[in-house]
């Protein structure tokens, strides 16, 4: 679907992960929630692909189903790492194992994401260890070496979580992910539980990681500003589906999706020039679980018409590089950044 | 933090402090401590834990030492002495000097009651020695020995008196702790292990395997549990040995023991299978027995600690309601509950209130437990957000 001439890293088609709902004393099954429904996307190897979308738009159910963490429902995800094509989705065993070592997750809580009863270098060894790739001294020497590189010092290996801030702990997690040295991270809202002062140097540790070594992103975020300033790509999720994907300066200057156009009127401005233009898309997303029988958005689209409550539309490619999925993408013109 | 400054730091995490000893400040050890180092600083701050657990492992020293404890056994009788009240101990001799000693009892009957009455015969003090040789018994079943704590020659010493049968109550008692301290803890081992297992299996498989199992608890949890053990105890050979009686009235206390403790489980692992520290795991690609043992279980044994302190103390309740009303342990074992049986009539009461004295015992050794438990719960709780 992308025209660039290498093939991708990954590549995922018509993805899903349903989550069954049941209800009721004998716990039938009533139906699913569609958290991700139909996502197809590329991955090229060294960039960055920012998703973007609100809470509950499906960004780390995708997230998490990329680095199989989650079975997916249905689809496919391809990913081609050092001559090797990997089915993720039907991986097993030992095939598994050595996808795990190329595809790792940075996970948003920093609290959460470490077990208070582990050391860091307990932490950060852990997947050496689980997946034999070191132990005892070299385990050692690999952990100093990378959380030399995340900005954390030797004194701090024996150290537990609690004696960390928010910024530190997050720098743990990013060296759990780094440690095996993998192909491509998915990185589930890094920042988002930081403090903006600590979100900056987050975010410039990730780019340096990146650069030294050739790492792949998959940066998921709901904040818009966050995801411009490290994505080259930048996909944009609503209920469970791409609604948009695109190059960065395409895509903020020139979107073509409705709800990308809202998403982005709500980054804050700086310059007084361009304030008192919020737009505001009013009423919440739809139901995953009972999804509209047109287009998704069209609850809260102001240009909506008849077509977009009869059909649901499709991502298609328009314009160089863009993938949209509005039925009236051609016709409107819309207000970027 | 401030208060864990005043706290001694162990010494093997002193060594990994390339710093020198003295630039070490305490918040450093803070951050080296591991979180069962934060409950043990935690825990010692709570004063009335510390003193519960300090005397609780003396009251379970002294059942482990009764036959050294308590001057006579169990089963001494002394005829003549029928429901004698504790013996007083006088400290100042008549001349002046101080030494423990006793008098003599002599007794007559009442006409009018047809009671005992017992008075000190003050004409021959015997004093009171420590380390004396006594009845033999074997010393922890090891080897045998005479050698009692203490003990008066000459004259019988019943420190908490005695019962109708002339038995002094005072080695009857930490005969009986022994029993009754222990089936707390031999019971909720034995509820442990079924709650942890099944918990942890509903917890971790869910779906079918975790409706049914919750279902039975649903359903153990609807029996009322005093008819259910009455009826199971009643069922049991009466002629059976002590010691095999004294596991059966365990398992019985069990049965419905474990529900709670399942739930606990659980719900611990329903609640941390969802931790991104689990996920962080899956996706490094541990085991399940990794994510299970290193991941799971140590985020919760703190917590299984706790409903474990606190379900001591019931299975203790339990075993001495059961051994009052006769369907516990039976004659001639002896549990604070047997004990209690001779305090069933209200003559008893009244004319020997002495014989009530196990009813304390049990009442200090519950709220202890409760005091010890408090304090893990505090200490445990605050990393468990």
């Amino acid at each position: 679907m992308a025209n660039h001439t290498q093939e991708p890293l990954l590549e995922v088609r018509d993805l899903k992960k349903w989550f069954p709902v049941s209800k009721g004393f004998l716990q039938r099954q009533t139906g699913f929630v569609k958290a991700v429904d139909g996502v197809n996307l590329d991955v090229q190897a060294g960039e960055t692909l920012g998703i973007v979308g609100e809470s509950g738009s499906g960004k780390t159910t995708l997230g998490r189903c990329i680095t199989r963490l989650y079975m997916p429902t249905g689809g496919k995800i391809i990913m081609r790492a050092d001559g090797e094509t990997m089915d993720v989705s039907a991986l097993k065993g030992k095939e598994l194992s050595a996808f795990r070592k190329r595809a790792q997750t940075i996970f948003q809580d920093p609290y959460s994401s470490l077990n208070p009863r582990m050391t860091v270098l307990q932490t950060v060894g852990e997947p050496l260890l689980v997946n034999n790739v070191a132990k005892g001294k070299e385990l050692e020497d690999r952990v100093t070496e990378i959380i030399l590189q995340v900005g954390l010092r030797v004194e701090h290996l024996q150290r537990y979580p609690h004696s960390f801030s928010g910024g530190q702990r997050q720098r743990i997690g990013i060296a759990r992910a780094m440690v095996l040295n993998p192909k491509l991270v998915v990185a589930d809202e890094p920042v988002s539980a930081l403090d903006v002062s600590i979100q900056a140097q987050i975010l410039n540790l990730l780019l340096d990681l990146q650069q030294k070594y050739q790492l792949t992103y998959l940066f998921i975020s709901h904040a818009m500003s966050v995801v411009r300033y490290v994505s080259d790509r930048i996909a944009v999720m609503y209920a469970g589906k791409l609604v948009e994907l695109g190059p960065k300066q395409e895509l903020l200057s020139h979107p073509k999706h409705p709800y990308t156009e809202a998403l982005l009127a709500a980054v804050p401005k700086t310059s007084q020039r361009k304030r008192g233009m919020r737009l505001v898309s009013a009423g919440e997303p739809p139901d995953l679980a009972n999804l509209p029988k047109g287009c998704v958005f069209v609850s809260r689209c102001k240009y909506a018409a008849e077509i977009c409550q009869e059909q649901a539309p499709v991502l298609r490619p328009l314009g160089s590089d863009s993938f949209v999925s509005c039925h009236l993408a051609e016709s409107l013109t819309l207000q970027g950044i | 933090m401030s208060a864990q400054e005043s706290v001694a730091v162990s010494s093997e995490t002193a060594q990994q402090t390339p710093i020198a000893q003295k630039k070490r400040s305490a918040e450093e050890r803070y951050y080296y401590a591991s979180q069962r180092e934060l409950i043990w600083w935690r825990f010692t701050r709570h004063k009335a834990a510390v003193f519960g657990a300090v005397v609780l492992i003396v009251l379970y020293l002294c059942a482990l030492f009764a036959d050294f404890l308590s001057p006579y056994s169990m089963d001494t009788r002394f005829e003549g002495y029928q429901a004698a009240p504790p013996t007083p101990i006088h400290w100042i001799r008549p001349d002046g000097g101080f030494q423990p000693y006793i008098y003599g009892l002599q007794r007559k009957l009442d006409q009018k009651t047809f009671k005992w009455i017992y008075t000190e015969d003050t004409s021959k003090l015997y004093p009171l020695r420590f380390f004396v040789r006594g009845e033999e018994y074997k010393f922890l079943g090891l080897f045998k020995t005479n050698i009692h704590l203490f003990g008066v020659e000459g004259a019988p010493i019943f420190v908490f008196g005695t019962d109708r049968l002339s038995r002094d109550l005072f080695s009857r008692i930490w005969a009986g702790a022994r029993i009754s301290l222990s089936i707390g803890l031999v019971g909720v081992f034995i509820s442990f292990t079924l709650g942890v297992i099944l918990g942890g299996i509903s917890g971790y498989f869910g779906g079918v395997v975790d409706d049914a199992i919750q279902r039975v608890i649903d359903f153990l949890l609807a029996i009322p549990g005093l008819p259910l053990w009455m009826t199971l105890s009643a069922a049991l050979p009466r002629d059976w040995p002590t010691l095999k009686m004294y596991f059966a009235i365990t398992i019985i206390l069990s049965v419905l023991g474990w529900t709670g403790l399942a739930r606990v489980v659980r719900g611990k692992i329903l609640q941390l299978r969802e931790e991104d520290y689990t996920l962080a795991a899956i996706g490094a690609g541990a085991s399940d027995w990794r994510i299970i043992t290193r991941h799971l279980l140590p985020g919760f044994t703190s917590h299984l600690i706790v409903s474990i302190t606190f379900s001591i103390p019931a299975m203790i309740l339990n075993e001495t309601a059961l051994s009052f009303i006769g369907l516990g342990i039976q004659p001639p074992a002896v549990s604070w509950g047997t004990l209690l049986q001779d305090a069933q009539n209200l003559t008893a009461v009244a004319q020997q209130p002495w014989l009530l004295i196990p009813a304390l015992f049990v009442i200090a050794t519950v709220i202890l437990f409760n005091f010890v438990g408090d304090g893990l719960r505090d200490a445990a709780d605050p990393y468990q957000r």
